[in-house]
């Protein structure tokens, strides 16, 4: 029998399993969203309309999972572009030994519809980008448990693509509130995302920490620390040998294997200790710590503020939450603030400011993604002169790549670009691409003419 | 292929698994892990979820005791039940649902109900690791408080109740030496250089070199130099406050080199010497948490049943006393800096070989006293006291109050709560209330609301007033927060659960591996506003 198709409410088996929810939707109380009205109703519209998208099938993604699904959603479709690795073991728990090598969330599927009956979740073994608007604008309520900063960049480029204006009106209707969850090690965060109305990821762009780089010379020349020999092994050694004919794949343990070794040696002949083969598997892959007790605390904090947006048995989260339990545990609720310049959530026009017309177009590049605001991965340039659309830069595409390439050792002023010249930007970070108004000096403009 | 010979250890399978956490508590913290044993009372939607996250990072083993038979209410909480298993005995379902998550843990279950195995058998409880009590009326939890009290094994109660969580640790002593801290500054001993970085330093030329070696020596000895200089200048005395320390900085600069222009060159190292300003000049000491542990009477009196934390601790002390010179051992450790690679190495030495002398030091006193004790040799390692001197500025002792004393009304807490409660944003309210919810439920024998909610307002108010008279508050319950306990009706809310579980999971793990300061000693969640509190009963 298939429970998921059928009606909800009274013809639920088990519906006595919903009874603790029921008293907390079905009863009015002090502390309960202003628009608040007690009603079997409500339950109803958790489990059988309201549609919920889950963003990532690991640490978080297992526990948004479950808790969604004990929380009584039943129409819960789940993203992830990863396959089960040994090490998810110890937090992932929905995996096992023999599901090593499957689709994350083909696996975390098919356990959840089988623990919890009527429940029915739509694994998508995919990218995020590889769905379009159409597919995001089904969703009531998206949650995300992602590792990664560009990919969450895009998903709220997405949401907010999705918003549409009436005469600079914002119509509800369009609006998809976004849950986004984060953990490293023992610290964690949950915030409720209203775009267009609240702060957004690109709004708090400086809450993401810098990834730690170390300058070239010191890892060419002063090596001081073991990872400086890892560094340097993976980095220039690395090309020079290229002991494998390929690039470094962090899950090949061979790779993993040759990089310490030669790490060692570097590090022996410099006379610098502490180099271990978990500090050089830690520095190749980047790995971020991770238990299960963090994530089980976050995803919680995000199941329970999707289901507050879902029922309005609360006001939700206003707007973010830290949380660390290195020294007991100690939380942080916060209002962050919507930034009124954001590349992706204001409607004003973005003005990119640069120094002069001297300024050559690979220098633009690095300051759209060394500004801590825009911190773009590898943006692609077009502009409009005399009307005509012009590709200045593109490097995702080989060949238009290497036709554009001459570009970057050109000034702004050669490639006819002038104050409130328009730049066409598209990143990785976002679906969308952003419009900046080029501000120069005027006396620059003068020079050219 | 150009594939060298193998000559990486060999990476074990446990070791790749557990890769993620191992990187937060070492080796060493996981083996305490596995071999500990941790007993869950009540496998409702909250306790499986603790267990949860405990057999994943692999306990040794757990026992769960609960009585009750599956009901289709478990269900809508619980994922460690499933539907065909209403009816059966909750203790065996969870736990074999639980062992399926990780075949590295043992696990079994008692099918009776807690309060019958307390009476029958007194000492079942006393031999677990850790003891995590879910749901458990006051009428149990003050005999299992009272014998897990006497017997030194620590208790961790929890509720989860509507959109509240709570959390209470019960132990005795508790003693960390890995707490590690977020922030921490260097251990550099500027103030106070040990000989051999006098020595070191002394025999540096700043001036004989050539721009590029002096632009790479590390800030260490430069921001040393000056300081001396300054010392010497000042009475022997540091620079104390905002002015000098902005006049110490000025010295520094100076010695930065001037090109042909007079134009100062660009040294990050003389850079970094000023930035440190701020924490190299302070007097190196010892922070009041880490004396008050050399001063306590457990250091002080040692006796053969001393553990060895404290037996460290007093070498540590007499260390302090005499070769130290009132200074805690050198922690060794040296940041990055700018500096080329012999120039940082040799200081980076320095620095460790004093800090091996130190820790040496006290190994040698700590086997002293074992001896004196009677104890085995054994009982202290070389490796103990090196991680224990490393580690001696963050060591942290906390002592805690057993859960019956604090619900014995001639506990004084009074005072306590009532300034809490006048503060509108504490969330001492809840404590209140779930104390009130324990009353009630002793009383009636249901939760309140749980099926009139208008009738149990009042009931509820009268025994919350009740407990407030007793305990000597001025303060009354108040209306809506009496109301909103009452509107739960003792429902579970499997999302409160999961944040509670979690916490309590981690608060076990910090337990367990004695690393990481655990709460002391109450925990409060608001799901609603989601804040969080700590009181200390
Ligand atoms: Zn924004």
């Amino acid at each position: 029998m298939d429970i998921g198709n059928e009606t909800l409410g009274n013809q639920d088996h088990l519906q006595r399993r919903w009874s603790h929810l029921r008293k907390l939707l079905e009863r009015s109380g002090p502390f309960c969203h202003p628009d608040f009205e007690p009603s079997a109703e409500i339950l109803n519209f958790v489990m059988s309309s309201c549609k919920v998208l889950v963003i990532g099938a690991g640490g978080l993604g297992c526990e948004l999972l479950k808790n969604l699904a004990l929380m009584g959603f039943r129409e819960i479709h789940v993203i992830d572009m990863d396959t089960i690795d040994l090490s998810n073991l110890n937090r992932q728990f929905l995996f096992r030994i023999k599901d090593i090598g499957k689709p994350k969330a083909d696996v975390a599927a098919e356990f959840i519809n089988a623990r919890i009956p009527g429940c029915k979740v739509t694994p998508h073994y995919s990218k995020i980008q590889d769905f379009d608007e159409e597919f995001y604008r089904q969703f009531h309520i998206i949650v995300s448990g992602l590792d990664s900063i560009v990919a969450r960049r895009w998903m709220n480029g997405m949401i907010l693509s999705l918003l549409s204006y009436n005469e600079g009106e914002l119509d509800q209707s369009t609006l998809i509130p976004m849950v986004d969850g984060g953990t490293e090690g023992f610290k964690g965060n949950a915030r409720v995302i209203l775009p267009g109305i609240s702060a957004c990821i690109e709004c708090t762009l400086d809450l993401f920490p810098p990834q730690v780089t170390y300058p070239l010379c010191t890892i060419a020349n002063t090596p001081r620390l073991p990872e400086h020999c890892i560094e340097y092994v993976k980095l220039i050694q690395w090309g020079k040998e290229n002991p494998f004919d390929c690039p470094i794949d962090g899950d090949d343990p061979n790779h993993i294997n040759w990089i310490y070794e030669k790490a060692q040696e570097r590090a022996r002949q410099f006379n610098i200790g502490g180099l271990t083969f978990r500090l050089v598997h830690g520095v190749v892959k980047n790995i971020i710590p991770a238990v299960a007790s963090t994530n089980a605390v976050i995803a919680a904090s995000c199941a329970t503020e999707v289901f507050k947006l879902a029922s309005s048995c609360c006001l939700p989260l206003n707007n973010y939450m830290v949380f660390n339990d290195v020294d007991g545990i100690y939380t942080y609720t916060y209002e962050a603030e919507k930034n009124p310049d954001c590349l992706a959530c204001s409607n004003n026009v973005k003005t990119l400011d640069v120094k002069d017309g001297n300024m050559k177009l690979q220098e633009l590049i690095d300051s759209l993604c060394e500004n801590p605001s825009y911190q773009m991965k590898s943006p692609g340039i077009t502009t409009v002169i005399d009307g005509k659309n012009k590709t200045l830069y593109l490097p995702l595409i080989k060949s238009i790549e290497e036709r554009t390439r001459e570009n970057l050792k050109k000034t702004l002023n050669e490639l006819g670009l002038k104050n409130g010249s328009q730049l066409i930007v598209a990143d990785v970070t976002n679906p969308n691409t952003i419009i900046f108004s080029l501000r120069m000096p005027k006396e620059n403009d003068m020079v050219v003419e | 292929m150009a594939s060298p010979a193998p000559k990486s250890p060999e990476q074990s399978e446990k070791s790749k698994k557990y890769d993620r956490q191992l990187r937060l508590w070492g080796d060493h913290g996981q083996a305490a892990l596995e071999t500990c044993h941790v007993c869950l009372i009540n496998a409702t939607g909250l306790g499986t979820e603790v267990l949860k996250s405990l057999v994943l990072p692999a306990i040794g083993a757990f026992t769960i005791v609960d009585g009750k038979k599956i009901t289709e209410e478990d269900l809508g909480t619980n994922f460690f039940l499933d539907v065909d298993s209403v009816g059966k005995p909750r203790a065996q379902i969870a736990t074999q649902l639980l062992l399926e998550l990780n075949p590295d843990v043992k696990g079994d279950y008692v099918d009776e109900c807690p309060e019958q195995l307390l009476e029958n058998n007194p000492n079942f409880f006393t031999h677990f690791t850790v003891v995590i009590a879910i749901a458990l009326s006051e009428r149990v939890l003050i005999p299992l408080s009272k014998s897990l009290w006497a017997a030194n094994v620590p208790l961790i109660v929890a509720k989860s109740c509507g959109l509240i969580g709570y959390a209470r640790i019960q132990l005795r002593e508790h003693t960390v030496v890995e707490s590690h801290p977020d922030t921490q500054n260097p251990d550099l001993r500027l103030d106070r250089p040990f000989p051999a970085l006098l020595r070191h330093v002394e025999s540096i030329d700043l001036d004989g070199m050539d721009l590029k070696d002096h632009a790479h020596v590390p800030y260490v000895v430069p921001l040393l130099k000056c300081l001396q200089a300054w010392r010497s200048q000042h009475g022997g005395n540091l620079p104390a406050n905002y002015k000098e320390k902005e006049n110490f900085r000025m010295e520094i600069r100076k010695c930065i080199r001037l090109n042909e222009d007079g134009v100062p060159e660009a040294e990050e190292n003389f850079e970094e010497a000023i930035r440190a300003v701020n924490f190299a000049t302070l007097p190196t000491g010892i922070s009041k948490d880490v004396q008050d542990i050399l001063k306590d009477d457990s250091c002080i009196n040692l006796t053969s049943k001393s553990k060895p934390f404290w037996i460290m601790a007093r070498a540590l002390q007499d260390f302090v006393a005499n070769e130290g010179e009132g200074l805690l051992p050198l922690r060794g450790s040296l940041p990055d800096m700018t500096a080329d690679t012999t120039g940082y190495i040799a200081l980076q030495q320095i620095y460790q070989q004093e800090s091996l002398r130190c820790a040496e030091i006290v190994h040698r006193r700590a086997q002293h006293l074992v001896h004196h004790l009677g104890l085995a040799d054994d009982l202290i390692t070389e490796a103990d006291t090196r991680l224990f001197c490393k580690h001696a500025s963050d060591l942290a002792v906390v002592r805690g109050t057993s859960i019956a004393d604090e619900y014995d009304p001639k506990t004084p807490n009074a005072s306590y709560i009532t300034q809490q409660l006048d503060d509108p944003t504490s969330l001492m309210v809840y404590y209140v209330m779930l104390r009130g919810v324990d009353k009630f439920y002793a009383e009636y024998n249901t939760y309140p609301g749980e099926f009139n909610v208008e009738a149990d307002i009042v009931k509820l108010k009268g025994c919350i007033s009740k407990l407030l008279g007793e305990w000597g508050c001025t303060s009354v319950a108040k209306d809506d927060y009496v109301h909103e306990i009452c509107r739960y009706g003792g429902s579970e809310w499997h999302s409160v659960s999961a944040f509670i579980g979690g916490c309590v999971a981690q608060e076990a793990i910090k337990l367990i591996t004695g690393q990481y300061k655990p709460v002391n000693n109450t925990f409060i969640y608001d799901a609603i506003t989601s804040n969080t509190e700590t009181f200390t009963f």
